[in-house]
């Protein structure tokens, strides 16, 4: 009864609703529920329900994941304030954002899946519906030429100095400047300055295209601004913004760095070098170990400071020296960065019972991990546990500690126990704007051959890292950890390698003449 | 009846409408209602935080002593100053004021925004000047409007408009961490910050009963309703309390 006296009234605001609203027909178009779907499944997770960037797993992330309910976007082609085009979106959907723990879903998602999810997205913020905003992609310059000659860099440093990004980014762009340990985001969440030596974590790209656009446009909702209106205002050319772009991409490798197993320790006539300044290491391969949280044992820790460590190393035939290098916004303990850890312990969740609540001023740590022993014969590679090992079956560690500034040598049943060893390395250490230089150095061979691993030239030697930022109240389980690789000591090239052919060569001719001279003699023979 | 409820309110709504279009007043520029009072404080003042201005010592030039944060600056006479004072809800829905052809400023002087509180109109000018000649960036952490953060390396100004009525823009330099203003964007006249003696006039004022909202970046907001007529002067004072 009911039903049939509403049912067809019912549907009147309904038809009036759509005939008399004015809606954007783009609007009309987009059927969200596609999008949402992808976005229940893929993203909230991260991103919230309701797109607040407060999923489950958002605690853990430093970067947190994007809140999108304010239509704030980092990485924009748009000017600062301005809403993202969707092929900015669409961009970082396919992509992902490098030195975060957003991945890209190019291969995961199909190209219509992550369309809609990118118009879902939209959604989340009333700004996108607001037809009174200008979303206009600006007009980007091509650069100049001659980008990576000295002359260029010249003028593109004399701008980093002008405008003043070594306030944040420090003198030698590794993060570390005097503003660095103030910065929080929008969402007073603590935020690192870009550490500008690695590109390859640049959430917008690394190329020099994709930094002089984040010049251009900032980075919205970071204390990153935009620095179009210096030219606007004649403070600086387009060219000149180039040149800092091209600068700032000098800091960085030509090409990311890959990933390689082994470190080869050429072997030197003469002592290994013990200092990290030695100009020696200059000529030295280095080979880069990328480092990610420790994610395994309690407590955990997710937002790891170190990224990777760069490592060479020599020998003489008698010490190894094994240079470590890795880019540390501080030399801990460092009192002015104390209230900066605090608000990383208050943002990051800790699993730990009970959780750190005070910033404490922790050393800055390093680990190298060998086994105890090499297994002997060919009784193939077998390691220890490398997340330093368990209580029946220890691993040999050095460590190397900023303050008190030592080396020292032990072996790790887990991550809980230490045991010291008499014998150490000898370590030195040069801090340098944002950059940490260790040359640890010790006999190939030694006496305490059970707990000690011996380092045989032609072997190779199971080598793992770990390292701990002070500053961000690393210590203990937080901590950024490797996994196994190796270290190979290489054999001088005996003598014999470089005689043999000159021998084989001779004793080649010398039968030869022999046989000739005997076909001579008897064709002779023949003819008298 | 059910029809002929939805003609009824259709009808309502427009003669609303149409009334309040045809009752559209200009802003007075002169005559109108006053309303003015005093923003009192009670309790012990707070220690403001020292301002280590090391690292600028073009800025540290400009004091004599240890320059503090603003968060609550409690004048002389026990009156609390930067408090923004304006015209909540009230006026009739159609009325319009035209944004000032001219800027309000806001000036970077010493590593510190002068004003350290400042109203403004819907679409009029803010003039954001780095009288410090050192690198300074001006973030606006705007909600309702569109947010923006550029830089000014030197001396130089920088307009920026604002669409929307919001209170409180938040400004913040994020080189000088311990550099914040507030900004109220109105989209009428009808705002004041209370100043160094504690006081604050909202001139011009259509008769009406008004909503009057005081803001304090640390103490919250208060409300208070006042009815003017005509020209007449009305008193609405507010009482902060330390916490």
């Amino acid at each position: 009864m009911i039903d049939r006296v509403c049912g067809p009234y019912a549907l009147w605001p309904a038809v009036l609703g759509i005939l008399l609203l004015p809606a954007p027909a783009s609007l009309l178009a987009q059927d969200t529920t596609g999008g949402r779907a992808v976005y229940v499944k893929w993203c909230a997770g991260c991103h919230g329900d309701a797109g607040a960037g407060d999923g489950p797993a958002a605690a853990y992330m430093l970067p947190r994941p994007r809140n999108f309910t304010g239509g704030l976007y980092k990485i924009r082609t748009t000017a600062s304030g301005q809403l993202p085009t969707d092929a900015d979106l669409e961009r970082v959907i396919d992509d992902g954002l490098p030195g975060s723990a957003m991945p890209g879903w190019k291969g995961r998602l199909s190209d219509t899946e992550r369309r809609q999810v990118m118009a879902y997205v939209k959604t989340f913020s009333s700004f996108f519906a607001d037809t009174s905003q200008h979303v206009v992609p600006l007009k980007f310059s091509s650069p100049p030429g001659g980008g990576t000659g000295a002359a260029a860099l010249k003028v593109g440093r004399q701008f980093y100095d002008s405008i003043g990004c070594r306030k944040c980014h420090g003198d030698q762009g590794r993060g570390d400047g005097p503003s660095a340990p103030t910065l929080k985001d929008d969402s007073d969440f603590p935020i690192f300055a870009a550490d500008l030596h690695q590109n390859w974590r640049f959430r917008g790209g690394g190329s020099v295209e994709d930094i002089y656009r984040r010049l251009r446009t900032g980075l919205d909702g970071t204390p990153m601004p935009s620095f179009a209106d210096l030219i606007d205002q004649k403070f600086l050319t387009d060219e000149e913004l180039w040149r800092l772009a091209q600068y700032v991409r000098s800091l960085s490798p030509a090409a990311p760095p890959g990933v390689r197993d082994v470190v080869h320790a050429p072997q030197i006539a003469g002592t290994v070098p013990a200092s990290p300044d030695d100009s020696t290491w200059a000529r030295v391969a280095r080979y880069w170990f990328p480092l990610v949280g420790q994610v395994i044992h309690q407590s955990r820790w997710f937002a790891p400071a170190v990224s990777g460590v760069w490592v060479q190393a020599l020998h003489d035939g008698k010490t190894l020296a094994l240079r470590v290098t890795w880019d540390d916004r501080t030399q801990s303990p460092d009192t002015t960065w104390l209230r900066f850890e605090q608000r990383i312990l208050e943002t990051v969740a800790d699993d730990s019972a009970p959780p750190p609540l005070k910033a404490e001023p922790w050393p800055d740590q390093l680990a190298v991990q060998f086994p105890r022993r090499l297994a002997q014969g060919s009784g193939g590679m077998e390691r220890p546990y490398f997340l330093m090992g368990a209580t029946t079956d220890p691993v040999y560690q050095w460590r190397w500690t900023s303050r008190p500034r030592r080396a020292f040598a032990g072996l790790a049943r887990g991550i809980e126990r230490f045991d010291t060893l008499s014998g150490a390395p000898a370590g030195q250490a040069t801090y340098d704007h944002g950059e940490w230089r260790l040359v640890l150095t010790r006999a190939l061979a030694t006496p305490d051959t059970a707990n000690e691993v011996q380092l045989e030239a032609g072997r190779a030697i199971p080598m793992a890292f770990f390292a701990w930022d002070g500053s961000s109240g690393e210590h203990g389980s937080r901590m950024a950890v490797s996994t196994w690789y190796f270290l190979a000591l290489d054999r001088p090239t005996p003598p014999g390698v470089f005689i043999s052919p000159v021998l084989a060569m001779f004793v080649t001719l010398g039968l030869g003449l022999v046989v000739v001279r005997r076909a001579q003699r008897r064709g002779a023979r023949h003819v008298s | 009846m059910r029809k002929l409820g939805a003609v009824a309110a259709t009808g309502a709504v427009l003669a609303l409408a149409l009334a309040a279009w045809t009752r559209q007043p200009s802003p007075p520029a002169q005559g109108g209602g006053t309303i003015s009072g005093k923003v009192k404080f009670t309790g012990t003042k707070p220690a403001m935080p020292k301002i280590d201005m090391t690292e600028e010592p073009k800025c540290k030039a400009k004091y004599q002593g240890v320059p503090t944060e603003e968060t609550v600056v409690v004048n002389a006479n026990g009156t609390l100053a930067n408090v923004f004072v304006y015209v909540k809800s009230g006026l009739p829905g159609s009325y319009t004021a035209p944004a000032p052809a001219g800027p309000v400023t806001l000036d970077q002087d010493g590593c510190r925004y002068h004003p350290h509180v400042l109203g403004i109109q819907v679409g009029q000018g803010l003039a954001i000047k780095n009288s410090d000649g050192i690198l300074h960036n001006i973030k606006a952490k705007a909600k309702a409007n569109r947010p923006f953060n550029i830089s000014q390396p030197s001396v130089m100004t920088s307009t920026k408009t604002f669409d929307k009525p919001e209170v409180m823009v938040p400004l913040e330099c994020n080189v000088h961490g311990w550099m914040h203003a507030w900004l109220g964007v109105l989209p009428h006249p009808f705002f004041g910050v209370s100043g160094a003696d504690g006081s604050f006039t909202l001139k011009g004022l259509p008769p009406g009963t008004y909503t009057i909202e005081a803001w304090h970046e640390r103490y919250g907001a208060q409300t208070a309703s006042v009815t003017v007529a005509g020209s007449e002067t009305k008193t609405a004072d507010f009482s902060f309390a330390a916490k």
